[in-house]
């Protein structure tokens, strides 16, 4: 735990060590308001909730979270850093999960400074703030399993370009994967479990149950079995990579 | 002296290459181990091993008696490593730098800045403390990273190429820093450049293809050049046909070679079996009334064993090199 906190530490400070934090925030949060805004018609519908700003959550994350990602283990291994980082006492796993939790807490930092949008809806209305509240748990929770997914691509090359492709390519596999569009296509001729497995699979399906207001446990655990895997894959890769 | 590196048939394949092929050899406390050989030979592989960053692929690596690959963290803990290029995070300072990895190490509040201040000191880094590590020259990048390699004073200490790109009194200071601390630690450290060999370490290795060709003090080593011993020789230049006959006479030569001086002036070059002396050189040349303006005991160098060793089998294994 002691060694997962300083790995921690060690990469947030990093983060704002660099513009990246800046650009990171001021770009979330400009293309958030701006979706929910112009897109999403938040004023114009004349409802006092949030719903507009967090349906565009999966497909900003989509662009935005690999970008944090793709850095996590692609540039130690370019940098050569890695080779420090792995032979000071720590294992595999607290490094992995060190890094990932950096990560996770910036992305929280940027969706937290999202609440004038919150203030603003209050202000005009009084909306169910039980079902915000939600929400922001169902984007954190999100956020976290894209940024696993990210991490795990990360670990696999030390090209960051490459890190950013794949991960976004597999993070639109699960969000699409929920899609009626999508679900259609497959019930065509699937036999309606596999049509339900591939919805229930989808970062789709879960976060928009989600920002209906009820959090459900299997939503939970969707997310976070989600984390799991793919640090388990991340700490899986980067031990591979010392016998390879 | 207890033995804390133990290598034991160490070998190391990246599919199809062998880059580190049987290698056995342990280090003791109070050595100082200088790991030669040319770039590609497996001297970095072997030290990666070494430092549990990589796993071999048979055999067996010890550090204090305890098992790379089954307790790596262990292992770590116990060392000191400076990884080829010392690369060390670029947006940090020194200072945090130094922090983060103390903290790692399980050092907190005043024992950290204790630990940290120590470090520092050592490596002269007082003045750049604060700047980040990216706008640092090569030697201080180099130095950061030798601060982070021995601020939990090791017991085994393995660096890669330490001084490379250091300018010559970067490298007298880090040399003279591996000597201090030699008593306490086992050191390896692997270098291409043959004086320092002579300069800080009590043995040498070298290692060409992955394999353990020789392991000796860097004396031991420097009597299997081939002039070892040879007796250097420099007389006028209307003489030099006649000494050439009057030393070739002489019993136990095996032959006298012509060796231009970067003067322009030519030398001879007697070699021997061994019982050839100046003594009895000099004798002969008196004898013909040939006067001597030189005459020395060769002792060989390092770069000829090295030579020797190495380029013969790497020109076998590719014959481009």
């Amino acid at each position: 735990m002691r060694n997962i906190w300083i790995i921690a530490k060690r990469e947030m400070v990093s983060y704002f060590a660099t513009p990246l934090a800046y650009v990171f925030i001021v770009i979330f949060l400009a293309l958030s308001g701006a979706l929910a805004f112009y897109i999403g018609g938040f004023m114009s519908r004349g409802q006092a909730d949030l719903q507009p700003f967090f349906d565009y959550h999966p497909w900003l994350y989509l662009l935005l979270i690999p970008a944090i990602s793709m850095r996590l283990w692609a540039e130690e291994r370019k940098t050569g850093t890695i080779e420090n980082l792995m032979t000071l006492p720590v294992s595999a796993a607290e490094a992995v999960i060190g890094k990932f939790l950096a990560a996770w807490a910036f992305a929280g930092l940027a969706l937290a400074l999202t609440f004038p949008m919150w203030i603003t809806v209050n202000v005009l209305g009084s909306p169910d703030n039980g079902v915000i509240l939600a929400s922001y748990v169902g984007s954190l929770l999100m956020a976290g399993a894209f940024l696993a997914i990210g991490s795990c691509v990360s670990a696999l090359t030390k090209n960051q370009v490459i890190a950013f492709i794949i991960a976004a390519t597999v993070c639109f596999l699960f969000t699409m994967s929920g899609l009626e569009l999508v679900l259609n296509v497959f019930r065509l001729w699937a036999p309606d479990l596999l049509v339900d497995t591939i919805a229930s699979l989808s970062f789709l399906t879960h976060f928009n149950a989600v920002t209906k207001g009820v959090i459900e446990l299997r939503d939970i655990i969707y997310f976070a079995s989600m984390m799991a895997v793919w640090l388990l894959a991340t700490i899986v890769a980067i031990d591979l990579k010392k016998a390879a | 002296m207890p033995v804390l590196i133990a290598l034991d048939s160490l070998t190391k394949k990246f599919g199809d290459l062998v880059a580190v092929d049987n290698v056995t050899m342990t280090v003791s406390r109070g050595e100082v181990l200088g790991f030669l050989g040319p770039n590609g030979a497996g001297k970095s592989t072997t030290m990666k091993i070494i430092a549990g960053f990589l796993e071999p692929t048979s055999g067996r690596a010890q550090v204090c008696g305890i098992d790379v690959v089954r307790d790596p963290v262990a292992v770590k803990r116990r060392m000191g490593y400076l990884p080829e290029g010392a690369p060390t995070y670029g947006d940090m300072t020194p200072q945090s730098y130094l922090g983060f990895v103390a903290a790692i190490r399980g050092f907190d509040g005043a024992q950290r800045r204790r630990r940290v201040d120590a470090a520092v000191e050592k490596l002269a880094l007082e003045q750049v403390l604060r700047q980040p590590i990216e706008t640092l020259s090569k030697g201080y990048k180099r130095r950061v990273g030798f601060a982070q390699a021995i601020l939990h004073d090791p017991e085994v200490l393995v660096m890669d190429e330490p001084t490379d790109g250091l300018d010559p009194n970067q490298k007298r200071h880090i040399r003279a820093l591996i000597k201090e601390m030699s008593a306490d630690m086992a050191i390896v450290i692997s270098t291409h450049i043959l004086e320092e060999v002579d300069a800080v370490c009590t043995r040498a290795v070298i290692i060409a293809a992955g394999r353990l060709m020789a392991d000796g003090t860097p004396q031991e080593l420097q009597a299997r050049a081939r002039y070892h011993n040879a007796v250097y020789l420099l007389v006028a230049a209307e003489q030099i046909d006649a000494a050439e006959q009057a030393v070739a006479a002489l019993d136990g030569v095996d032959g006298v070679e012509r060796v231009v001086r970067k003067d322009g002036r030519i030398g001879l070059r007697i070699n021997h079996g061994g019982g050839v002396n100046t003594l009895q050189v000099g004798a002969a040349l008196q004898a013909r009334s040939i006067s001597i303006d030189e005459i020395t005991v060769e002792q060989g160098t390092l770069d000829d064993v090295f030579y020797d060793i190495t380029a013969a089998l790497a020109h076998r294994e590719n014959p481009y090199a």
